[in-house]
């Protein structure tokens, strides 16, 4: 701080150059010791995954496996296979659908507006933040009444309904990015709305679709309370299952935390493989108009 | 709506009146794309929210019709339940501690990142992975890494302390009557902070680099350059951090079903006494929490949403 002070081209060199690298110093320890405290769960959920009965006992607990087994992936599978099964049959057509309903109002919110467009807005984005519990009680009579049945169809409902404010905002913040003289050629050329929709802004629309799609399909794939309220351990996706098998009277350490990790495979592999757009899902989550 | 139909219906004679924007191309067709929307919201949120209001102002405690209107006994029912009033408090200890905590966790990554950093692609991934996995996922570890036995029988971090010889940082976690809740959010803040890193990341990266040349120029030390110029660019991105975060705070439920299970009496929160309730099948009591917890959170979200309505009027 000090040498702030001196005149530059006193200050330049020496004294600068040293501070710099115990600087540079203190700040790769720091990003390293915090890189290794996020990692230490899932080292933990690693090593313990591969223990045998016996192995996973306090006394070993940061200890590597005695032997590295693999009966304890095998129990966990045998207890979420078919939930990850439910899982994917529910998530896809949630993510698609509520994705190309939000495709189409963002379109309309930014570029084809009418009147009262803003207190519309407003009022979808308000659903993105209420509690789910200020509207579960009538919610499961509701879907009573509307007799849909309880696991998978209801969960692609009240993903799709739920879903709706986050990927309209982000569509909607999209497009509005886009020239809007491109959207005003195509009217002079004679296009309706839809024309204009599915001939300019759907072959413009695949980054967004990237990032609503893995948002939806992440946020889908990671509810609980839905699940809680709308299945059964039977007919229930994975965070069911994993609840289930993870809380029950037998403390089987080693397959609960292989079933955390086998839950956790296909979010983990869109992180890595999309990570970038995870970043932007992030970022439009935020709100930021 | 009434009053803004007319001058809506007037802009196109006032061209470029809202710039970037279409207007008087007919209104009908785009109502018409938008309305499956606007019903589906208006009937699954607001009909709903209406809805669980007025169940929870009826005499209904089990699974039969209503015994007739209550008013507000419900509420004064929970208003006056120790019980509720500790759901509250550990509500409150919990959202200042993640958010305290994720804030700063998250802006401390954010700059020692900022600078170009070695390595900056593959820290910025470990720290957000996270974010990836799901609540329940995480709870199965960290109700092992917080299990609240010592000495000899000790897993988890309480066993990692004692093997670093930190006998004095083991503790009861989760199971202490008084600060039990602020262990359930180490994992939330295990989970989120590298989502407020890259907002902030984000917010960082937004300050033109003439701002901090200029600044320089001027004879700003360091701390000036913070005080002055990269902390008021970075205001908003902290706002919407508070107001993401202190949601999402607000509505814990998976985190504390899978490390301590709905009925332990120290994590006990709003929603997961809402779950009880409709469990047992007190529907207006179950109601009444819900409700409760829509105001706490509209107190939070209603201004950001009107000064975000605000600033859309003003595009």
């Amino acid at each position: 701080m000090s040498t702030d002070a001196i005149p530059a081209a006193v200050a330049a060199r020496i004294p600068g150059e040293r501070s710099r690298a115990v600087t540079r110093t203190i700040k790769y320890i720091l990003l390293i010791g915090f890189a290794l405290v996020i990692l230490l769960p899932a080292y933990v959920l690693f090593v313990t995954s591969f223990k045998g009965v016996g192995d996973a006992t306090p006394a070993n607990a940061w200890k590597l496996p005695e032997a590295w087994e693999t009966a304890g992936w095998s129990r966990a599978w045998e207890q979420l296979g078919p939930a990850l099964g439910r899982t994917f049959a529910m998530v896809i057509p949630a993510s698609v659908l509520s994705s190309v309903l939000g495709s189409m109002n963002g379109f309309v919110l930014s570029k084809w507006r009418f009147p009262g467009a803003d207190v519309v807005f407003t009022l979808i984005l308000f659903g993105m933040f209420i509690p789910y519990q200020a509207v579960m009680v009538p919610l499961v009579q509701l879907m009573g009444n509307l007799g849909v049945p309880s696991g998978v169809p209801s969960l692609i409902v009240l993903h799709v309904v739920y879903g709706l404010p986050i990927t309209t905002l982000i569509f909607r913040n999209y497009y509005a990015g886009v020239p809007v003289e491109l959207v005003e050629a195509a009217r002079v050329d004679g296009a309706g709305m839809l024309r204009t929709y599915a001939s300019i802004i759907l072959p413009i629309s695949a980054p967004a679709f990237v990032v609503v799609l893995m948002w939806q399909f992440t946020s889908a794939w990671n509810d609980y309370l839905f699940a809680l309220f709308f299945s059964t351990s039977r007919n229930g996706p994975v965070t069911i299952a994993l609840n289930f098998l993870a809380s029950g009277q037998m403390q089987d350490y080693s397959a609960s935390m292989a079933g955390a990790l086998i839950a956790s495979v296909p979010t983990l592999i869109i992180y890595i493989l999309l990570g970038r757009y995870f970043v932007g899902g992030l970022m439009a989550g935020s709100v930021k108009g | 709506m009434s009053s803004t139909v007319p001058s809506a219906v007037k802009r196109p004679e006032k061209p470029g009146r809202r710039k970037g924007r279409l207007g008087g191309h007919g209104w009908v067709a785009p109502v018409l794309l938008i309305l499956p929307t606007i019903i589906v919201i208006g009937v699954f949120v607001y009909g709903l929210i209406g809805s669980n209001i007025n169940t929870s102002l009826q005499d209904r405690h089990n699974i039969g019709p209503s015994q007739g209107f209550a008013g507000l006994d419900n509420y004064r029912d929970l208003f006056t339940d120790d019980d509720f009033i500790y759901s509250l408090r550990n509500l409150l200890l919990y959202t200042a501690t993640f958010l305290v905590g994720t804030l700063c966790l998250g802006f401390l990554w954010a700059w020692l990142l900022e600078r170009k950093a070695r390595g900056e692609s593959l820290f910025r991934a470990i720290y957000l992975f996270p974010m990836a996995v799901s609540f329940v996922a995480s709870g199965v570890v960290w109700r092992w890494l917080l299990n609240n036995a010592e000495g000899d029988r000790a897993s988890g971090l309480n066993r990692l302390f004692g093997s670093l010889h930190l006998d004095f940082l083991q503790n009861p976690w989760w199971t202490d009557e008084r600060w039990g809740i602020l262990a359930i959010a180490v994992p939330a803040i295990w989970q989120l902070s590298g989502y407020v890193m890259a907002l902030f990341l984000a917010g960082f990266r937004g300050i033109p680099e003439e701002l901090r040349e200029a600044a320089r120029m001027d004879g700003a030390s360091e701390w000036q350059l913070y005080r002055h110029v990269i902390f008021p660019q970075l205001s908003p991105v902290a706002l919407s951090a508070i107001i993401i975060i202190g949601h999402m705070s607000l509505k814990v439920f998976d985190l504390i079903m899978a490390i301590a299970g709905q009925t332990n009496y120290t994590t006990q929160v709003p929603a997961t006494q809402m779950w009880v309730e409709f469990t047992r099948g007190d529907y207006a009591k179950s109601a009444a929490i819900g409700t409760i917890l829509l105001l706490i959170v509209a107190i939070l979200i209603v201004p950001y949403l009107v000064s975000t309505y605000r600033q859309e009027r003003r595009r």
